[in-house]
């Protein structure tokens, strides 16, 4: 074990000497109570540390402990329902044993070694196996099935497998190696943070991450194992927004990383989740949920590891073969953590006194997601998506983190003040934001929900198009300019936006719509228009035609249960083509 | 034994220099005392080998290199708490200013606090009433949150503040309730506004105060917040009471945040303000809250001076992202004689939907705050519009909404300092607004609302 001596104390940076034998980001223990560092710098035996506890109190000549191994993670049953700190450690845990504050050196394990699971063994004596493949598995609550899958590198002979209840620490498996040396495997396994998980093969996204968000699914979609970046000022939403996705996503695993954020928001996350039922499974939520909180009154070193630690609980995950969705609030917070230690490193800055390296980390970051090939003999998929939220500083998407991050992301749901100021949420701008995954995607819908939605998307986002282009118009010499066409189209607009693409992610039905809702809903709108056009042409006037009473029915089918739509659809799509055949016939007799 | 050291090698600003220590740890307070026997007080920044660097809390005037000892105390800032606080007056480093006798305290506490467990934290979702309509109705107020009023020089942010510090209370709640008020580098004046109101109406009997006033040494400004909330944890937490902090104002120390950083060299940030100041500002916001297993709460109103007006500046910025929603002043308004001038549309309060609805206030209440927002966003739009093609341009139904917009202004928000609105009223004079409307355009309310609540034709 190597140790050193403090030589020098800067805030969450520690310099010591006498290091030469420690690795590069080495976990340290620092001082008398332990404080868990990581060595982020070398200079002959001289090792910067950045220190992931509140350093007070340290002085020089305070003794400083190599533990030869990077920062890791522990994988196992157990980290389902658990709430972590940015280094893995339990918060109820600690809550338990120190109290309501977080004081220094706790030391904790991260997942429970008194809990026993159930291990059921899928694997028999003499049976080959490989890294990743799969040997037992473990209900880790109703939602999760856990899958024990051989570590990495620990290929060989299945030698002796067991069954029956375990702590997570003892051995369920024995597999020899091609030297002939036994290797035990037990429920857990450790890797290394800034490692990504090793796979066999990456492949391109292909389906849908439904959200049950309106203005996601239809016009921004995103893939299973793409990437979306959610940025806007404060008070847009962003973390209702993130909120939305970690509850409704159609995904196995959320990963949840309350980064350098509210300590209230994870609270309410905390006390939501087990509330709320997984529209899939019926269970409560948070039996498919993982936490990492490091809130912003936590010490910024952490903050920085805390999104390390949240992608490899995520690939682990992945590469059992679910569809893990992560969520990160926010890469700004991680951004400026990597900033201060940078300054304290007295490192050139680049722009904004960000770190010349800021765009690489980001980008090795969200390149950690995708859809891959898992490693192990049954070639099963997995995917992780990322979906990272951005803080710029007075909402200018010129700052560096915000750039970076579009250099990178495929999707990008930008939110908007004014629209937030108008209580239109989710706040995210239709003209601004984009999908790359349209395309594909939008494939998949025509083949899954109803041929005719991608027809569908493209009409609504033409009208929302020419709707900017109208309103200009409007703008400069009033709606009477207009011809009734185009003040219907300004109708229908006013429609999608304010009855589809608002919704209240407060009211029980209205915040989740499934993919067929959605459809006819658009399908209601877009034929109110494409009628209301038709029936002016066949002498029809405008003004009853807006004031329509069927119109408000339109306007309140969001609010339909998900079993009545077909039925409540059908109905309202009727009333409207009475209505207007209605206006036909009063118009062509008035006009006699 | 604790050494002294006559080793200061160089005063720069606030930041000192002390050559040749030994045993000294990060973070430690230490007092310099002046060759005519004067004690000051200042912190290690940061220690590199011998070398410990200082900041200091008081002005630097008087020292001298040769003359000046430091002695390092073996312990962080810490600030001796008591019941007794309550009614006193106490300087920026919490010595007592009112000519009182000095506190006996019960126990004393690490000013910088700790972080608070996530897991411990228990959700705010009590209403808190202030009999402001524009905060009870649109941007409510619960316990355990922080909500800044964003204000600009000039603007009557004191007033307000000193009416939420008069009028707040917990429906039905009992009135274990007390008041944390730190003034950071404000005026005379200010302060003595905040004071003489808390007098007349005998709020300061409940009252701590912490004044670090415009002439005091910048650099102290660093601590005043951290004591006043340092004295708000022990009555919330351990003295089971309701607090409400006020600081005011936040700019100040914001300032001297920027003036310490650039003594040292640091790297700026946005503006000059250090990359830390997120973090800084933060460790500061969070201990407001509620705490699992603890009566007691703190609600914090930070007040701000948003320079030039301007919300992205990094300060009223930063705050934004950590704090739970904000109020922000208009000039506008204030203009307009509208008393106070909160500007609802941009305001904000992030925790109102956990503490309104039914048992809470109203069932009512958020159907129609989401009804009048949107209205007045519209009423807004459309007086734009007026403006610029005239009335003629104007549907019918906008028309309704321009003078819907001015209406709100008048009655629902221009109330008076003096005025204190139960929740009821509020929502009645919301309805009394909205039937300047078609019912039909009540899209986000409930029906069954609608009927119960739409007022009655006399």
């Amino acid at each position: 074990m190597e140790k050193g001596r403090i030589v020098k104390i800067a805030g969450p940076l520690v310099v010591a000497d006498g290091m030469q034998q420690a690795n590069m980001y080495d976990v340290v223990r620092v001082g008398a109570q332990g404080l868990v560092g990581e060595i982020i710098e070398m200079r002959n035996g001289r090792a910067s540390i950045q220190v992931y506890e509140e350093t007070a109190g340290l002085g020089p000549g305070a003794e400083v402990v190599s533990t030869g191994a990077p920062l890791s993670v522990e994988l196992g049953p157990g980290l389902i329902e658990n709430m972590y700190d940015g280094i893995q450690r339990p918060l109820n845990a600690m809550l338990e044993m120190v109290g309501t504050n977080i004081t220094r050196g706790v030391k904790v394990d991260s997942l429970p070694r008194d809990k026993e699971w159930e291990f059921v063994p899928c694997v028999k004596p003499g049976d080959e196996v490989c890294s990743g493949d799969v040997i037992g598995t473990v209900q880790e609550t109703v939602s999760v099935v856990h899958r024990i899958m051989v570590p990495y590198g620990k290929d060989g002979k299945v030698k002796e497998i067991k069954s029956g209840s375990f702590r997570v620490d003892e051995t369920v498996c024995v597999v020899e190696g091609p030297d002939g040396t036994d290797m035990e495997l037990s429920l857990m396994q450790k890797w290394p943070v800034r490692k990504g998980r090793p796979y066999k093969e990456k492949l391109t996204p292909s389906t849908p991450l439904v959200t049950g968000q309106r203005v996601i699914d239809t016009l921004f979609p995103i893939a299973k194992g793409g990437v979306a970046a959610v940025p806007g000022p404060f008070g847009s939403g962003k973390t209702v927004v993130q909120h939305q996705l970690a509850k409704w996503a159609d995904a196995d695993i959320v990963v949840y990383i309350g980064c350098g954020e509210r300590g209230n928001e994870m609270t309410d996350v905390l006390m939501e989740f087990p509330e709320l039922k997984d529209p899939k499974t019926g269970e409560p939520l948070m039996k498919r949920t993982v936490l990492i909180a490091n809130t912003s009154d936590m010490p910024v070193a952490a903050r920085e590891a805390s999104i390390y630690t949240g992608i490899t609980i995520a690939e682990y995950f992945r590469d059992m073969g679910y569809s893990v969705a992560l969520m990160a609030d926010s890469t700004s917070r991680w951004a400026e953590a990597l900033r201060e230690m940078s300054g304290r490193l007295e490192e050139m800055p680049g722009e904004e006194g960000y770190p010349a390296y800021l765009a690489s980390r980001l980008a090795q970051f969200y390149e950690r997601a995708g859809r891959v090939k898992a490693l192990g003999s049954d070639d099963r998929e997995g995917a992780l998506s990322a979906i990272g939220a951005v803080s710029p500083p007075g909402g200018d998407l010129s700052e560096p983190v915000s750039q970076a991050t579009m250099r990178i992301v495929k999707v990008f749901w930008s939110l908007d003040s004014s629209l937030a100021y108008a209580r239109h949420f989710p706040a995210i701008n239709w003209l601004s934001s984009y999908s790359l995954y349209v395309d594909t995607l939008m494939k998949w819908y025509g083949e899954n929900v109803d041929s005719e939605f991608p027809a569908l998307r493209t009409e609504a986002m033409k009208m929302l198009q020419e709707e900017a282009e109208l309103q200009e118009i409007v703008q400069l010499v009033g709606q009477d300019a207009l011809s009734y066409e185009d003040r219907l189209k300004l109708e229908a607009c006013k429609s999608i936006r304010e009855d589809y693409l608002h919704q209240n992610a407060f009211h029980e039905i209205d915040t989740y719509s499934s993919l067929k809702k959605q459809f006819l809903m658009l399908k209601l709108i877009l034929s109110y228009f494409n009628l209301g056009v038709d029936a002016l042409a066949k002498g029809a006037h405008y003004a009853p035609m807006v004031n329509l009473p069927v119109r408000e029915e339109i306007g309140r089918y969001k609010y339909t249960p998900e079993a009545d739509i077909e039925k409540e659809y059908s109905r309202i799509s009727a009333d409207l083509a009475a209505a207007m055949n209605k206006l036909i016939e009063q118009g062509v007799s008035e006009d006699d | 034994m604790i050494k002294e050291y006559k080793s200061i090698r160089e005063v720069v600003g606030p930041i000192m220099l002390v050559d040749g220590v030994d045993g000294v740890t990060y973070d430690e307070l230490c007092e310099i005392i002046l060759p005519g026997g004067e004690i000051r007080q200042g912190k290690v920044l940061e220690i590199n080998g011998s070398k410990a660097m200082v900041q200091l809390f008081e002005s630097s005037t008087g020292l001298n290199l040769s003359e000046s000892k430091v002695r390092f105390l073996g312990h962080g800032i810490q600030f001796g708490v008591s019941e007794d606080m309550l009614g006193r007056v106490f300087d920026g480093m919490g010595r007592p200013k009112d000519g009182g006798p000095e506190i006996i305290p019960e126990k004393y506490m690490d000013i910088n606090g700790l972080p608070m467990n996530p897991a411990a934290r228990d959700y705010p979702a009590e209403f808190i009433q202030t009999g402001v309509s524009a905060i009870d109705g649109l941007n409510t107020l619960v316990r355990g949150q922080k909500l800044p009023i964003f204000s600009g020089s000039g603007l009557p942010h004191a007033n307000l503040a000193a009416q939420i510090a008069r009028q707040a209370k917990v429906l039905g709640g009992e009135s274990n309730f007390a008041v944390v008020f730190a003034a950071i580098g404000i005026t005379f004046e200010e302060a003595e506004f905040f004071i003489s109101d808390f007098r007349r109406t005998g709020a300061i009997d409940r009252t701590v105060l912490f004044t670090n006033l415009a002439n005091d040494p910048a650099v102290e400004r660093i601590s005043t917040p951290k004591i006043a909330l340092t004295a708000a944890e022990y009555l919330a937490f351990e003295k089971d009471m309701h607090v409400l902090v006020i600081l005011t104002d936040i700019t100040n120390y914001a300032e001297a945040l920027r003036e310490i950083s650039a003594a040292r060299k640091e790297v700026p940030g946005r503006r000059g303000y250090p990359g830390y100041m997120y973090t800084d500002l933060a460790t500061m916001y969070e201990r407001a809250g509620r705490k699992k297993g603890s009566k007691g709460s703190i609600t914090m109103i930070p007040i701000l001076t948003m320079p030039e007006d301007d919300k992205t500046h990094p300060i009223p910025d930063l705050t934004g992202y950590i704090t739970e929603g904000q109020i922000i002043l208009s000039r506008e308004l204030h203009r307009k004689g509208i008393v106070p001038p909160v500007d609802v549309l941009p305001s904000l309060s992030r925790l109102k939907d956990k503490g309104i609805g039914e048992g809470k206030t109203r069932e009512d209440h958020a159907g129609t705050m989401n009804q009048l927002f949107a209205a007045y966003s519209k009423g807004k739009e459309a007086k734009e519009l007026m403006a610029i093609l005239g009335e003629a341009a104007l549907s019918e139904v906008d028309l309704m909404y321009a003078k819907f917009a001015d209406e709100f202004e008048k009655q629902y928000v221009s109330q008076g300092y003096e005025t204190d609105r139960s929740i009821e009223e509020t929502l009645n004079i919301g309805w009394k607004l909205l039937a300047l409307l078609p019912k039909s355009e009540l899209k986000r309310i409930k029906d069954e609302h609608i009927e119960k609540y739409w007022p009655k034709e006399d």
